[in-house]
């Protein structure tokens, strides 16, 4: 391995030579302002480097400095309730070092170095442990546990355990192999490029709750599946990802703002510790670790901040965690990966992406998956994986969106028609799709109501049956339907306003459990058979659609989690208000 | 242009081209390898010879001098004084490049500015450290909507100093001076900040130009405390000159001939709006793009629309039938709206009458397409009074004269007039408590 030197550079990509011994996908450090990059390509002797900083002032002739190791993220207690550029570094102390602008060239540890923490063994002397076991735990957060566990590649018999307060950096545990004593600290250190190992991949057996009516009933994700959520600007993307960060049922969250806005990211640090977890009670913050490299920072490590996202939460999955990822936007993502492989002059193909696309989009989701961990125990971890998709000029069939919908399981199809006219979030209920139903309905007879899959049917054919009706509306007028069809038209709106639709600004409609949300769909479709039973009994429509209790299954959204009892009062209201009409 | 048998050049440095007529151009490195520079000349490549051409490495990036009193000075495109004024006694000088605001260090936009204009302030809230386009279209009036904005814009509660900068972009000489005429009339003239690049300036200067403008914005709101408003027309101007030199440069088009890198490259401006913690003042951007062929999704208003947060649509047959502003609310938005509006900001009932008039609007503009179809007789009674709200919203609300500044609660009580029309079981979006307060009451 040999230190070399540049030859030319051009934005983010700077060819160097004399770099003989490193390999691809090597860090090195570039020029006089030491700026991070790594070794993309190798052309006989020309070596190809993605720098993640600005690279305005560097010059031809500085040198480049090998170190042999890939680029890896640094994992230990500390990440939780972080926030890192797409490269690892904690913005706090960035910002503490450098001021509020991002200058080039500050190396910065993502750990606190300094900070002592608690270590309490799980293993004995004389224990033999295999990678993945956990030697010991620290508390990490109110709301997590950190399992420090035997790094990939470790088999041996613990000779030394200090249960002190300790630095990540301090020896904790000694592991004999055999033939050499390895020192184990609470740090390590893994390749962002390589998922880590697992034992097993499962099928996935639980949903992921997020608290959304919509997304909850009729398109559920699970923990340890894939979601997108592609839409044309200002449709609600972010919106859906930051409900899923606060609300979702996960063990932890990893939020990776890949070249979106910066006040996106202002926003969630700013709400996170004020939101409580609803089943702990803890701050939000305490369970998240959030990735921010907005669009103006520089590209090679957006497209970096993925792999470090990902990274970090198989670490947690590794504990037995359920981990939720979530990616605004992957094609943002996308977009670096052109920019680097334009500069690279590499052989372009649909709309100038990278012919190796589809593989690394597909990679990536591949690293979702619920899993049996590595270790003795066999503990269970999962990792649910949801990407926001930005199309340009909302058309879906480019190629971020073709290739994402070819490898995951649910989509979210956000609607700029239901947007203009604030109906959020503006999931289109035709368009969309989850192919998770099966492991959710299962789930929900067992855990929430036996009805659970007969009611989501039942609505969604009203509501597919809505959107029939409005096409012949648009044709022949509302004077043509029968009353069976007004009917099912107005319960169809009623789906639509008192269900659907759902606001991520009152504190209340911002989360709803599924025992809420079967509860409000319930009284809804309970309605539609009473009315049905009305209007078999010549009781004129108009009068079906103005009982009093109406009003309560309009408003039946805001009751709160802890007043869940009124539901049946309503359902005995709507019922003997109906039978009144038809006696 | 390529100069040859370099030594010691850094990329993205700043260079000087004396041509054999004594002349100098401007140009930055914009590749750089052994002995061979590619730069970029701001002035274009037109009559420079190969031969006999000197050119000067300076050793530094494009950068610009500031100092307090830049405040009422105008520039042209290549950062000189063009108002024939002292010259300035730089401060500092600074690259224009700036430096991306550290996430961690931003604090989140929640003032609201009250601009006076019924559909911006009640349906689509500008606040403090937004940036909010304006997308409009060839011979539609984006420029007396800016200007009216700039000239009605005003925060509750806040005395602290303000100032606009103004960058003209590849825009014409009338255009320009009619901001100008403005910011005189109104006497903005003396806090603002000017950049002017013309029509018939050279194109390759309207690269830098929003640079400068925001250069000078963060100087002034970051040290020097002063809430900036930003104004910057016609950003499709910059994106056209971006692509014709990456096209000179031969690089693989994307969409539409507009280069790969045109929203990475577009966030380097427009994310250079905000707040950061700790600081007083701010940066408000309202950039005017007009969409080539009223087309939102063009790349240029699509792309734009993906970083800021927000846009106002103007709309053509608003205009046609003299509505103004002619604002189209429903594709309309304002990202930054929910943090900035309330009690104790604007009023308590703002955010679920905002929402309770986009969907009475939306579904009175539905059920008058389908009249259109198919006749008025076919609609139901109810949806027939949603089409009179929105025949009224249209004519009462949204439109208003260039020189109306109605207050907030104005605008709210407008609101509350034209719902009053409906019947109240309709209003699923508002709380009961605000109907019990509002509806049918504040008649004026
Ligand atoms: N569930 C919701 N409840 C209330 N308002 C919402 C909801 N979802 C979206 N919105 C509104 O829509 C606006 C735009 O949403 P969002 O920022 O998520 O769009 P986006 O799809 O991420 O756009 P972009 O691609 O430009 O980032 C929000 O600022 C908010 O006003
Ligand atoms: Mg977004």
């Amino acid at each position: 391995m040999k230190d070399g030197s540049i030859i030319k550079v051009s934005g983010p990509l700077i060819l160097a030579k004399g770099l003989k011994g490193t390999k691809i996908y090597d860090l090195v450090y570039v020029g006089n302002a030491k700026l991070f990059g790594e070794v993309v390509e190798i052309r006989g002797s020309i070596y190809s480097i993605q720098v993640y900083e600005e690279t305005e002032g560097t010059q031809p002739g500085e040198l480049v400095y090998s170190t042999n190791e890939p680029f890896m993220a640094e994992l230990g207690p500390g990440l939780i309730g972080s926030i890192f550029d797409g490269i690892q570094r904690p913005l706090p102390a960035l910002r503490r070092e450098s001021g509020d602008f991002m200058l080039k060239g500050s190396k910065l540890s993502p750990l606190d170095r300094e900070k002592k923490y608690d270590f309490c063994p799980l293993v004995k002397i004389d224990d033999k442990v295999i990678p993945g076991d956990i030697l010991g735990t620290v508390k990490e957060s109110n709301l997590i546990s950190h399992k420090i566990m035997v790094p990939f590649g470790i088999n041996g018999t613990v000779v030394e355990i200090s249960a002190v307060e300790a630095t990540i950096d301090t020896t904790i545990v000694k592991i004999d192999s055999g033939t050499e004593v390895f020192s184990i600290s609470m740090c390590q250190k893994w390749p962002i490029r390589q998922p880590r190992r697992v034992s097993k991949k499962m099928r996935p057996q639980e949903p992921l709750v997020t608290g959304q009516r919509v997304i909850d009933m009729f398109f559920p994700v699970v923990k340890g599946g894939t979601a997108c959520v592609p839409g044309p600007f200002g449709s609600g993307k972010t919106v859906v990802q930051h409900q899923l960060a606060k609300w979702s049922d996960a063990d932890i969250i990893v939020y990776i703002g890949c070249g979106e806005r910066g006040n996106e990211m202002a926003d969630v640090l700013l709400e996170l510790p004020e939101l409580k977890d609803p089943k702990s009670g803890e701050s939000l913050m305490e369970r998240t670790i959030l990735i921010a490299n907005t669009s103006n920072m520089p590209v090679a490590a957006r497209e970096a901040s993925i792999s470090t996202g990902i990274t970090i939460a198989e670490y947690y999955r590794d504990m037995g965690y359920s981990v939720a990822v979530m990616a605004d936007s992957t094609s943002r993502w996308a977009e670096a990966m052109r920019e680097m492989s334009g500069r690279l002059q590499e052989m372009p193909g649909d709309e100038g992406f990278p012919s190796y696309l589809g593989s690394r989009l597909a990679a990536f989701y591949e690293r979702s998956g619920n899993v049996i961990c590595i270790g003795s125990d066999k503990r269970k971890g999962s990792i649910s994986i949801i990407g926001a998709v930005s199309p340009p000029g909302g058309d879906l069939s480019e190629p971020v969106t073709q290739e994402t919908l070819r490898v995951v399981k649910v989509f979210w199809g956000l609607d700029d028609k239901l947007a203009y006219q604030r109906h959020f979030p503006a999931i289109n209920w035709i368009t969309s799709y989850s192919l998770y139903h099966d492991i959710v309905d299962e789930y929900a007879a067992i855990n929430v109501s036996p009805n659970w899959k007969e009611i989501r049917r039942k609505a969604m054919e009203l509501l597919k049956r809505e959107a029939d009706l409005e096409e012949l509306i648009r044709f022949v007028g509302v004077d043509t339907l029968s009353d069976n069809d007004r009917l099912i038209m107005e319960v169809s709106r009623m789906i639509r306003e008192d269900f659907l639709r759902q606001n991520a600004f009152d504190s209340i409609d911002t989360y709803t459990s599924l025992e809420k949300e079967h509860l409000i769909l319930d009284l809804i479709i309970y309605y539609f058979h009473k009315a049905n039973e009305a209007l078999k009994s010549n009781v004129e429509l108009g009068r079906i659609f103005q009982i009093p209790s109406r009003e309560n299954i309009a408003r039946s959204e805001l009751i709160p989690e802890d007043r869940l009892f009124q539901f049946p009062d309503i359902k005995i209201e709507i019922k003997n208000e109906i039978n009144e009409l038809i006696s | 242009m390529f100069v040859e048998d370099i030594n010691g050049v850094a990329y993205g440095e700043l260079t000087e081209i004396i041509l054999e007529s004594g002349e100098t151009r401007h140009g930055t490195v914009i590749e750089v390898g052994e002995g061979l520079a590619l730069v970029q000349v701001f002035e274009g490549t037109r009559g420079i010879s190969t031969e006999n051409v000197k050119v000067k490495f300076l050793a530094k990036g494009v950068e610009i001098g500031v100092a307090p009193d830049i405040v009422g000075r105008i520039f042209n495109g290549s950062g000189e004084l063009i108002d024939g004024g002292p010259p300035l006694i730089p401060k500092k000088r600074l690259n224009i490049h700036g430096h991306p605001i550290n996430p961690y260090a931003r604090d989140y936009p929640d003032e609201f500015i009250q601009t006076g204009i019924s559909a911006i302030d009640g349906m689509n809230p500008l606040v403090r450290g937004q940036k909010l386009p304006i997308f409009s279209g060839s011979g539609l009036p984006h420029s007396a909507l800016a200007a009216q904005i700039a000239r009605q814009a005003k925060v509750f509660k806040s005395n602290d100093g303000f100032a606009v900068v103004f960058a003209a972009i590849g825009i014409t000489f009338d255009e320009a001076d009619y901001f100008i005429s403005e910011f005189k009339k109104t006497g903005a003239i003396e806090r603002a900040v000017l950049f002017i690049n013309l029509a018939s300036d050279p194109s390759i200067e309207r690269l830098s130009i929003p640079r400068m403008a925001l250069t000078v914005a963060e100087y002034l709101a970051f040290e020097l405390d002063m809430h900036v408003l930003v104004i910057m027309s016609d950003m499709s101007n910059y994106c056209e000159a971006l692509k014709e030199i990456s096209a000179a440069r031969k690089e693989v088009p994307g969409r539409r001939g507009y280069p790969g890198y045109l929203y990475t490259d577009l966030s380097t401006i427009y994310e250079r709006a905000g707040r950061i913690k700790g600081k007083r003042g701010s940066i408000t951007q309202i950039p005017i793009l007009t969409m080539p062929e009223d087309d939102k999704t063009h790349p240029i208003p699509d792309l734009t629309g993906y970083i800021t947060e927000g846009q106002i649509i103007l709309d053509r047959g608003f205009n046609s039938a003299e509505i103004y502003p002619p604002i189209d609310v429903l594709p309309s938005l304002s990202r930054l709206k929910d943090k900035g509006i309330g009690e104790g900001k604007t009023r308590e009932d703002h955010a679920d009458l905002l929402n309770q008039l986009y969907y009475a609007y939306a579904r009175g503009k539905n059920a008058k397409e389908i009249a259109v179809v198919i006749g008025e007789s076919a609609l139901s009674p109810e949806d027939i009074l949603f089409v009179n709200f929105s025949d009224r919203f249209e004519n009462e609300f949204i439109c208003q004269g260039r020189d109306v500044n109605r207050t907030v609660e104005d605008s709210l009580n407008l609101g509350w007039k034209l719902l009053s029309e409906l019947p109240k079981k309709e209003l699923k979006r508002v709380r009961p408590e605000y109907i019990e307060k509002y509806y049918q009451k504040v008649i004026k």
